[in-house]
């Protein structure tokens, strides 16, 4: 089996976010880029799904611009064997995000494709729920536990009322939360390997896909800012303070 | 003018709360109508919530024994087809994990993109929505020739009143299901204790609890207040509690009266899951946690100590 991941390049998690004062963006300028987390995990449960002998070959999918290189290089390294650069200039959304794997996935056949439950830049939370539908395949969302049996998987996922599993045939879509795995770290010699494995790059624009945006971004602008409150001394103070708000009894 | 579909979320044969709160936002749009869509095996008893919410016009309610369990490849065709026929201009749901999950399958069926979060109304196909973990807010501008799909963050708005009495029709659709993905089971942590994402007063612990048996004592002030108890990111990590305890940017996002953070230093991802709070209370024992920086009443100590005096205060 193949396993397709889907591996986007975000600004990294622990950049402080700025947005323009003209309101036409953020500052991406020289900020640090990093994989998306969660994609990160996707390619952890790939490479241990193909470590158990569940999958032969595991895949990675960009979308980005021509520079992303060195990030695909990255998914390589962790120990993806190849990669797919689907070149693009434009800000991907997520329904285009979906027409594009699923080209690549007519092409691939995969039987999993794994893919982040959300990208922390935009947090939109579709691209897999989106790809599923486009395929008519299962998707298991937000998955903590993933358990490949035959031509079925049992994905436990983390909801609001707790921990649902389901099982799903496959080829199926699956989106990762948090704990579904803690992702390897990349070895030096991996770097050097992955220099040797396979690029295929394709144009956005040579796919058929229709882009452009379907939703216009029109305005950024910083959150309201909560103003810094006070210090209490102690617990009859804080008591004190809430109980004149009407907070308890 | 708009004409609204909300899409009910439900489980165990009753309603949740976070459908009322949709029906706040779609008032915003200005709808000339709001309907309520209810998927269920048996959706008699949530309908007639449903019907009940002020200002919904009227509950359709599909019965299947497919809808047993909320599958997004089983609803997501009922609510294109559903949408479709009905002649909607907006579909709307809560932005939890069902919503999450279910919605985005339906808007690429109906060919459409989806406004995740809507936290803002500005329009009928113009909305703010946060992105980055809270630290932007943008506004989105959709086609107003097209079908809107979007979710609604529940913590921007609160739950229209109840004391409607809309009419419930029931409405057969005449769509395939699929039987590729099938419900094993549900396991969740079973509590009497005010329901995280509705509660009033939320009770927070985080990493420096140490340990799943020292977290007790978030508990113990939890019931003493009547409160939920949530946690950061790093105490689900750790394995403290259960993953459906987490509030932040990808854990719940609530808008409780009083929000108390015990332990938590107060990571970006976890304040943009509190920012709504009415009143936030921080107990940390050190002093330069960012979590201060947005709290209303901070108090630097040992939360071993403050922690349980604070309990036999209240």
């Amino acid at each position: 089996m193949k396993i397709l991941v889907g591996y986007k390049r975000v600004v990294d998690f622990n950049v402080r976010i700025q947005v323009k004062p003209d309101g036409s963006g953020v500052v991406t300028d020289g900020v640090k880029l990093s994989a998306n987390p969660f994609d990160d995990i996707a390619l952890e449960e790939a490479l241990r799904l193909r470590e158990k002998g569940v999958a032969e070959e595991v895949v990675v999918v960009t979308i980005g611009p021509a520079d992303a290189q060195a990030h695909i290089r990255n998914g390589l390294a962790m120990g993806a064997n190849r990669a797919i650069h689907v070149v693009t200039t434009d800000a991907i959304q997520p329904l285009t995000a979906a027409r594009v794997l699923q080209k690549v996935v007519e092409k691939e056949q995969p039987g999993i494709v794994l893919l982040g439950k959300q990208a922390i830049d935009d947090d939109c939370n579709q691209t897999g729920q989106m790809l599923a539908a486009l395929w008519d395949r299962p998707q298991a969302t937000f998955a903590s536990k993933v358990e490949v049996n035959g031509n079925a998987a049992r994905v436990t996922r983390e909801v609001d009322a707790g921990l649902e599993t389901i099982e799903v045939d496959l080829p199926a879509v699956i989106t990762t939360d948090l704990r579904l795995n803690e992702p390897r770290f990349i070895k030096l010699p991996d770097i050097m390997k992955a220099k040797s494995k396979p690029i295929e790059t394709l144009q956005l624009a040579d796919l058929g896909v229709e882009s452009g945006d379907h939703l216009k971004t029109t305005h950024y602008a910083p959150p309201a800012r909560r103003s810094k409150g006070v210090m209490v001394k102690d617990v009859a103070e804080l008591v004190s303070a809430l109980k004149t708000k009407g907070l308890v009894r | 003018m708009s004409k609204i579909l909300i899409v009910a979320e439900h489980l165990d044969g009753k309603l949740n709360a976070s459908t009322a709160r949709c029906v706040t936002c779609a008032k915003q749009v200005g709808a000339d109508a709001i309907d309520v869509l209810v998927l269920a095996a048996d959706p008699a008893g949530v309908a007639a919530e449903a019907a009940n919410i002020n200002d919904v016009s009227k509950v359709l309610a599909v019965a299947r024994p497919e809808n047993a369990h909320a599958l997004a490849a089983v609803c997501a065709p009922q609510i294109a087809a559903a949408a479709k026929n009905g002649g909607y201009t907006h579909v709307l749901a809560p932005s939890t994990t069902f919503g999450k999950d279910v919605l985005p399958r339906a808007a690429a069926l109906l060919g459409v993109a989806q406004v995740s979060d809507i936290s803002s109304v500005e329009g009928a196909h113009t909305f703010k929505r946060p992105i980055y973990a809270g630290n932007a807010i943008v506004t989105v501008e959709a086609p107003a020739n097209e079908l809107l799909v979007g979710t609604v963050r529940t913590a921007s708005y609160a739950a229209a009143g109840a004391g409607g009495n809309a009419p419930v029709e029931a409405l057969a659709l005449d769509v395939a299901l699929p039987t590729h993905t099938r419900f094993v089971e549900l396991s969740s942590g079973k509590s009497d204790r005010p329901d995280l994402q509705g509660a009033s007063k939320v009770v927070s612990g985080g990493r420096a609890l140490g340990s799943a048996d020292a977290f007790k004592i978030i508990y113990d002030l939890a019931d003493k207040l009547g409160a939920a108890v949530g946690a950061s990111r790093a105490a689900v990590d750790a394995g403290y509690v259960p993953s459906d305890l987490q509030v932040g940017q990808t854990g719940k996002i609530i808008a409780p009266e009083l929000y108390i953070a015990i332990g938590i230093s107060g990571a970006i991802q976890h304040l943009t899951g509190i920012k709504d709070a009415g009143t936030i209370v921080a107990i940390n024992k050190d002093a330069e946690a960012p979590i201060f920086e947005i709290a209303d009443y901070g108090l630097v100590g040992d939360l071993f100590q403050i922690v349980p005096e604070l309990t036999a205060a209240v």
